[in-house]
């Protein structure tokens, strides 16, 4: 038998990844950490701050502002998206020619550039021109996004459900062609009700899916800019500026890159953090017996 | 308690079928008696599915009536005709616990909750399924989750057929047997109608009294393991059935017997009278390799053949022979001498069976066995 050889030589092996995910994400991540502890006044000076520009964002009342506005943001989405996205998975016809055709149209917006999105939007619901704003103050509401924080605010969810519902209806169709057939006969003879056929087999057997689902929305919605900039611009006022507008405006508009990477990387924990927790919580409901 | 009559039936999944190859189910007329352990025996792709799911009315005919008791079931959906299925794959509903899966049917009927909980108790411990009731569904083994779903049939007082499409596919061969067990002391227990689908003819003759052989979209026998063996009824019953199965050699028609190539096989009298009568080109002669009888030494009348291959099968021995051009198979007892180079076989008569356009040609006296009529 051969002797086992026991060395470092597999590193080698590894190396390639390791050099790409440092320059992919640990690089540019310990930038903006280096940043955030220092107080930069030009090229060569500099001053090491320490966890003073942490604490001086977890104070900023504009950024703790937007930072529950975008809490509020997320989770309204969600809980718009995915009822919606598996109601109209449900209704999606599963043959012939309507099944490709429908299949079509709803995945249509999640096709179109993003800015494009806001664009539409902005002119859709534009009291004087668009189509949909003058119909809603046709019908007696008075209704203009450009002064009036709530309606901006249902302007831009509601854009937001146009876009993203269609990414949660094909996953969840796609998670529905997958259940043999057999189950649904099944359930026919034990003469199951089509809440109970939706809440024993296909909720059950959507949950992988909705998994994925849920996590996606969660970080795009939470990381949400080009189409509300587009959109609204982040007003009236700040009503409708989320976090990465917030942070865009500090770390360009004002320059203020200490504390801009400061809040980037708080900002990044949340994510992390809120998307951990969002996984545990469902696997532990998978394993309870 | 169902006795489960087909008339006039057929199906096509074809919209406008125009010729008998559309049809999946030619029309056939059969009838399965109440309480009977029935196996419906064939090839993928016979039409056995699609008849089973006929029954249960997952599918509605193209032609004909399903009656049960008499009365048509046709225009009955499954949820009210009493009958209950066992799929391929086990379906069972993961997110729940076992005990949940077998009630399941039974709150689904508005049932009181503790009649729910006797009988659920009840039909776990014929399955032993006791201990597992407070499982999770989705845990279970392929073996465990298959007793679950006949168990939410069992459930069901008003139950009078389970109808079962390749039950034992994905279970672990070592339990397969132990499954069958259990399956036919349920149905001894119960007295309940059960028709069995499977390819497997050892599935099916160990779980069923009576064997429906299909082929074609059509059932060509409908018999006992033995019927099936000793008399196949169709061309396609004695190559499905046996290990390996009836050796078929195609023959023409002469005044002194049927002859293929240059050899000649005489046959009796009666026979002989009957082939007269019949004007197909397509006539074949058959033989079981267990039947064949292989001489010792050259015997009178015994045909003369080249031993190509032996298979050594434990208990049994399985020659391949070529006779004038013919590959047959023959079946020998382990203890037999096999012969090497040269082999001397004949084929009794009692065993030699003629087919005439795939059908047996039957020049016995019928036996007193019921016939059925529609």
């Amino acid at each position: 038998m051969q002797r086992k050889v026991r060395d470092n030589k597999a590193w080698f092996l590894v190396l390639p990844v390791f050099i790409l995910v440092a320059f992919s994400a640990i690089v540019p991540i310990m930038t903006v950490v280096n940043y955030s502890v220092q107080d930069i006044f030009d090229q060569n000076t500099a001053y090491f701050v320490g966890a003073e520009w942490y604490r001086e964002m977890l104070r900023n009342p504009a950024l703790l502002d937007s930072l529950g506005r975008q809490f509020f943001f997320s989770f309204s989405v969600l809980a718009i998206e995915v009822p919606l996205g598996i109601a109209i998975a449900l209704v999606m016809p599963t043959k012939g020619r309507m099944a490709a055709v429908s299949l079509i149209l709803v995945a249509i917006p999640l096709l179109i550039p993003w800015n494009v999105v806001g664009t539409i939007w902005q002119i859709f619901s534009r009291a004087d021109i668009g189509l949909f704003g003058y119909a809603v103050n046709a019908l007696g509401i008075d209704y203009n996004y450009t002064s009036d924080p709530t309606a901006a605010w249902l302007t831009v969810l509601l854009m937001d459900v146009w876009h993203w519902t269609p990414l949660i209806a094909l996953l969840c169709y796609s998670g529905l062609r997958a259940i043999p057939e057999a189950f649904y006969q099944a359930a026919r003879i034990d003469r199951a009700s089509k809440w109970a056929i939706f809440r024993h087999i296909q909720l059950p057997r959507l949950k992988s899916v909705l998994v994925i689902g849920v996590l996606l929305r969660f970080m795009d919605s939470f990381m949400i800019y080009t189409e509300p900039f587009v959109l609204t611009g982040g007003g009236p006022g700040n009503s409708t500026t989320f976090l990465s507008q917030a942070l865009t405006q500090m770390a360009i508009g004002q320059f203020d890159i200490g504390p801009a990477a400061a809040f980037s990387l708080i900002y990044y924990l949340i994510v992390l953090l809120v998307c951990y927790a969002f996984f545990t919580a469902i696997n532990q409901l998978d394993k309870a017996k | 308690m169902a006795e489960i009559r087909l008339k006039s039936l057929a199906h096509s999944y074809k919209s406008k079928p125009t010729s008998p190859d559309d049809y999946a189910i030619r029309e056939m007329n059969h009838v399965w008696h109440q309480g009977g352990a029935y196996a419906l025996l064939g090839p993928s792709g016979c039409g056995k599915s699609t008849l089973l799911n006929i029954i249960s009315g997952l599918l509605a005919p193209s032609n004909g009536d399903v009656l049960f008791d008499g009365k048509k079931v046709n225009d009955i959906p499954p949820e009210e005709r009493n009958i209950a299925q066992v799929f391929q794959f086990p379906v069972v509903y993961d997110s729940m616990t076992v005990f949940d899966n077998l009630a399941f049917p039974l709150r689904n009927m508005k049932i009181s909750e503790d009649k729910v909980h006797s009988r659920v108790i009840e039909i776990a411990a014929v399955l032993e399924l006791s201990d597992l009731l407070k499982n999770k569904a989705k845990n279970l083994t392929a073996d465990e989750k298959q007793k679950v779903s006949m168990g939410r049939g069992l459930v069901r007082s008003d139950v009078s057929a389970i109808l079962f499409d390749e039950p034992l596919t994905v279970i672990d061969p070592h339990l397969k047997w132990k499954l069958r067990r259990k399956l036919k002391q349920i149905h001894e227990q119960f007295n309940i109608t059960m028709v069995y689908v499977t390819h497997d003819q050892l599935e099916a003759s160990t779980f069923a009294d009576k064997i429906a052989v299909m082929y074609g979209g059509q059932i060509v026998q409908f018999g006992t393991p033995r019927e099936l063996f000793e008399k196949p009824n169709h061309a396609f019953v004695g190559y499905f059935i046996g290990s390996p199965g009836m050796n078929l050699i195609e023959v023409k028609k002469t005044k002194s017997g049927l002859k293929f190539n240059n050899t000649l096989v005489s046959l009796n009298p009666e026979m002989q009278v009957a082939l007269d009568r019949v004007s197909t080109s397509n006539i074949k002669i058959g033989i079981r390799p267990e039947f064949v009888h292989v001489w010792d030494d050259k015997a009178e009348g015994a045909f003369e053949c080249d031993v190509l291959h032996t298979e050594d099968l434990g208990t049994y021995k399985i020659i391949t022979m070529k006779l004038d051009g013919e590959v047959l198979k023959v079946r020998i007892h382990e203890d037999r001498a096999v012969p090497t180079k040269k082999a001397y076989i004949s084929f009794p008569e009692q065993w030699l069976k003629v087919y005439v356009d795939e059908y047996l040609v039957d020049i016995e006296e019928p036996e007193d066995e019921e016939k059925e009529t529609v």
